[in-house]
């Protein structure tokens, strides 16, 4: 009996030991899982932030383009110039001075069919939520209440100072929000949880409403609204979104022309206006510094306070008048001298990979010692003094681009006649900034912060800097500050604090990236100025996925857009590719080709641990390229038999296309000429010395000119080569309306920096 | 004349695995300091496709973490420790049989599933236990909310196709 209780005893105590190891088993698989789950969550992020900020880089470069064609072109013909000129000034012909008129939307008939919300003015708190509620319902404002509404903005914005101030004597609660970028789930979202705006309840809306998202239109709309309806406590900062030059580029433009085909002009004209109007910060209790970038070492807030915001049109890079001029008399001084000097194009990129991942600017390839001058700007010319201008040039570097760009030899050797008094009565008419107001107006608005002390030019973005722990104290000692709340970059938790918690990066644009990619958040300040964090995740979807399957979705999403730019460099990776095959062999290892993507791309993405999801079939741990750049390529096939090096060309440039499309196409008609088109290709490919032959081009317009009217509807052409993804037609219903959370009130930050 | 191949064989493999373990760290070095934060060491080590159990995870970290331990690992003693790891082929990831066999050990019965209570009590009393987000998790894709049972082996069969 002892002996058989024993081994009931043994082999219970085997049994619990077996149990207890499989259980640990199973624990140590499990934990391995979601370690790699967690891997893959951060590589993702990482596909997205390098690709979004590799494109806003590629706006700059664009632009930088246009300033050296109005700089150095010399265009041959009457149309040549007309059309430059056309394009790259801005519309502020005299009869634009009509915007002040009212006539301008008071003549537009509102038809009795018209079942949308109707304003009257001046507006009433009801009216407002009203406007929320009719947009929930995907109505549509009538172009006459737009622009209504935006003159009224208008009239209100003109008033306040560039710096507003609120007190949380007057409002018990002060809620700071982030980018919204279009997307009008989340501001509805945040008001359901939250509450609408009241005189108890004060809300800053910290830049970025528009681009990207679908609604910008809308988001506007309620944003003033409430801020006529709540002026004292309802507050607006100036994102770098609200930028008409940005707005070509990232799809608020786009969106206008779409739902408003007759009076779509009219409202971006008034609404370029208006965005310069929109102060660049705010104040609460004298203690938090809100604003849209950040800050540099050079941050006056008097300065920023007492300049006239209403002069920066646009933080896009011009060079002012007098830059122009001096470079334009140095010009003229060589020319006489028949010196055959080919000044380099400051600009111009050296290759033509990309800029460094952002997340190691301290590796980045061009070391700046200290903060470096960010460029100046003005306000464009007008058409009279740019083609004095355009007219003005002797590059012998241009002189190369015309002739491989097709132009005539024949240049024009006329006198500059644009005259000091000229430049001067111009310069009456149209205020331009200093380049000291200017740069520090870029600076709030474009800035990122960094771990390492210091402050350095932001050349991941283009524009504004990287500052340090050092800046922000200095600055908030300076004027006794004891927070700055920033938005500007989309965080996975939709908020992070960083610099010792004195600045909080905030950011309300949910799911910004792809589904699932990030939760948004907004900051409530009480009289104490403590910040309360609160999350959510306007998309309930997301809610009933595991983390795994939100993880791959989004993985998905950021895969694609990585092999799509891993097509768009076909070429010059295989060049790479056959550096590391001496031999010929046709295969590489995988520490090789790692080397090669990352030596093109440029995007400082850890393609060891992406590469599994990159390259599926191996050969003896080695990788068949050729084979392997033929399957990118065939996912991007399109219905035209095109070239594929073509294809690859529009794809790389696909963004920079885009934006060209709708800087020629000046009347936001959605259609260009043929020859424009040629035009303008001509000189951006030799520009960017691309190695397309014009035949190629001509071809490709003619074929895409269905209707054969010597006309490209920009959509359909961008269409047709998937170069965009097929635009949603205006009454896109989003899969689920309500908005669920997951808050997370409290001002803990898990893994916070 | 094969020790030399070994040698160049090793030091090939040495540059690879550092390459590979460099990048796994920087994923997580936020501040760009070659430093990541100590309870981010664990997706490192299990990213680079080592399976330790909670345990020898703990005595990895102990190898690596300062004197007097600052909340941070920094690379230069990382690299070192993690290339013998690799090199040792220490802590291998688990087959898939033998992770079945560890399932039909919780499930005498040869049933085929667990019960979501079941499941819960292994994973929290036994073993190393999960913590409750952790359970939660695992929950979420196991559980069929039907049966409220996992069926354990295409619980595994969906996990590795998904690694895959």
């Amino acid at each position: 009996m002892g002996s058989g209780i024993s081994t009931q005893h043994h082999f219970a105590f085997q049994n619990a030991e077996k149990a207890f190891k499989a259980a640990a088993l199973i624990q140590r698989w499990y934990r391995r899982y979601m370690a790699r789950l967690e891997m893959r969550r951060h590589c993702t992020w990482s596909i997205f932030q390098s690709i979004e900020y590799a494109g806003q880089q590629d706006q700059v470069k664009l632009h930088n383009f246009f300033s050296y064609l109005v700089d150095h072109v010399t265009p041959s013909s009457h149309n040549e110039r007309d059309f430059l000129t056309r394009m790259l000034t801005e519309q502020r012909s005299p009869q634009d001075s009509e915007m002040e008129n009212r006539s301008d939307y008071e003549s537009i008939e509102v038809p009795d069919s018209y079942t949308g919300p109707r304003l009257s003015f001046p507006l009433l708190p009801d009216h407002a939520t009203a406007l929320v509620e009719a947009f929930r319902r995907k109505q549509r404002l009538h172009a006459r209440y737009v622009l209504n509404l935006l003159h009224e903005a208008r009239k209100h914005l003109v008033q306040l100072p560039n710096i507003n101030r609120v007190s949380t004597c007057y409002s018990e609660e002060v809620t700071v929000c982030g980018d919204l970028h279009g997307q009008l789930d989340d501001l509805i979202f945040i008001f359901y949880k939250n509450g609408l705006p009241s005189p108890e309840r004060a809300y800053v809306f910290n830049g970025d409403f528009v681009d990207r998202g679908k609604d910008s239109v809308e988001i506007l709309m309620v944003l003033f609204a409430f801020m006529l309806v709540y002026p004292k406590e309802f507050h607006l900062n100036r994102g770098n979104h609200e930028d008409h030059m940005v707005n070509l580029r990232y799809g608020f433009t786009k969106e206008v022309m779409h739902k408003y085909k007759i009076h779509g002009k009219k409202i971006l004209k008034l609404l370029q206006d208006v965005f310069c109007w929109l102060p660049l910060a705010t104040l609460v209790d004298e203690k938090v510094l809100i604003l849209h970038g950040g800050v540099s070492d050079r941050t006056d807030l008097e300065l920023l306070a007492k300049l006239d915001r209403h002069k920066i049109v646009s933080t896009m890079r011009y060079k002012t008048r007098k830059e122009k001029k001096k470079q334009a008399e140095e010009k003229g001084k060589a020319n006489q001298t028949g010196s055959a000097e080919r000044p380099s194009p400051w600009f111009l990129p050296q290759s033509r990979s990309l800029p460094s991942s952002p997340h190691r600017p301290s590796t980045h390839k061009a070391p700046r010692a200290g903060r470096s001058s960010s460029v100046p700007c003005g306000v464009p010319p007008d058409p009279k003094e740019l083609s004095h201008r355009v007219r003005h040039s002797v590059d012998l570097e241009l002189e190369r681009c015309r002739q491989q760009a097709g132009f005539p030899a024949i240049r024009e050797r006329e006198e500059p006649s644009a005259s000091e008094s000229e430049v001067d009565s111009d310069a009456e008419e149209q205020p331009e900034p200093t380049p000291e107001e200017w740069r520090q107006v870029v600076d709030i608005l474009w800035s990122d912060p960094m771990a390492q002390e210091g402050c350095r030019a932001n050349t991941v973005r283009g524009g504004g800097c990287y500052f340090g722990p050092n800046v922000t104290e200095r600055l908030l000692q300076k004027y006794n500050l004891q927070l700055l709340i920033r938005s500007h970059e989309c965080k996975p938790e939709g908020y992070e604090f960083c610099h010792g918690r004195k600045v909080l990066t905030i950011f309300s644009a949910s799911n910004y990236y792809e589904v699932g990619s990030n939760r948004g958040a907004y900051v409530k300040l009480g009289p104490d100025l403590t910040p309360h964090i609160m999350q959510f995740q306007a998309n309930k979807a997301t809610h009933t996925l595991t983390m795994r399957q939100r993880i791959s979705r989004v993985e998905e999403s950021a895969l694609r857009a990585l092999r799509e730019k891993l097509f768009a460099h076909s070429s010059d990776i295989l060049v790479e590719f056959k550096k590391h095959d001496k031999d010929e062999t046709g295969l590489i290892t995988l520490s090789d080709w790692a080397a090669a993507v990352e030596s093109v791309l440029h995007l400082g993405l850890p393609w060891r641990m992406l590469r599994p999801q990159l390259v599926s079939s191996l050969t003896d741990n080695k990788l068949a390229y050729k084979s392997w750049l033929e399957n990118l390529a065939k996912e991007k096939l399109s219905q035209q038999n095109i070239q594929s090096s073509l294809l690859e060309t529009l794809y790389r440039n696909r963004s920079n296309l885009e934006t060209i499309f709708r800087i020629i196409d000046s009347d936001h008609s959605g259609s260009i000429s043929l020859d424009e088109f040629r035009h303008t290709w001509k000189l951006f490919s030799s520009h960017m010395n691309i190695d397309i032959t014009d035949d190629c081009i001509c071809d490709l317009a003619r074929s895409i000119d269905f209707n054969k009217d010597g006309h490209i509807d920009i959509n359909e052409f961008l269409e047709a080569f998937r170069l965009v993804e097929q635009s949603c037609s205006g009454g896109d219903v989003s899969d689920c309306p309500q908005a669920t959370d997951s808050s997370n009130s409290g001002c803990s930050s898990p893994g916070a920096h | 004349m094969a020790d030399d191949r070994d040698r160049d064989g090793t030091e090939v493999a040495v540059a690879e695995f550092h390459k590979k373990i460099k990048e796994a760290f920087e994923v997580f070095d936020h501040e760009s300091n070659s430093t990541v934060d100590v309870r981010e060491v664990g997706t490192i080590i299990r990213s680079l496709g080592c399976c330790p159990s909670e345990g020898e995870l703990h005595d990895l970290i102990a190898e690596v973490e300062e004197e007097e331990p600052t909340g941070y690992i920094r690379f230069e003693k990382f690299l070192p420790v993690m290339t013998e790891v690799l090199l040792e082929r220490r802590y291998r990831p688990i087959p898939e049989d033998i992770l079945l066999r560890a399932f039909e050990v919780l499930d005498p019965a040869k049933r085929g599933f667990l019960t979501k209570g079941e499941l819960i009590k292994y994973m929290t009393e036994e073993g190393e236990p999960f913590s409750q987000e952790e359970m939660e998790e695992m929950l979420s894709a196991a559980i069929d909310p039907e049966t409220n049972s996992i069926n354990y082996k295409d619980y595994i069969t969906m996990m590795v196709i998904d690694e895959n």
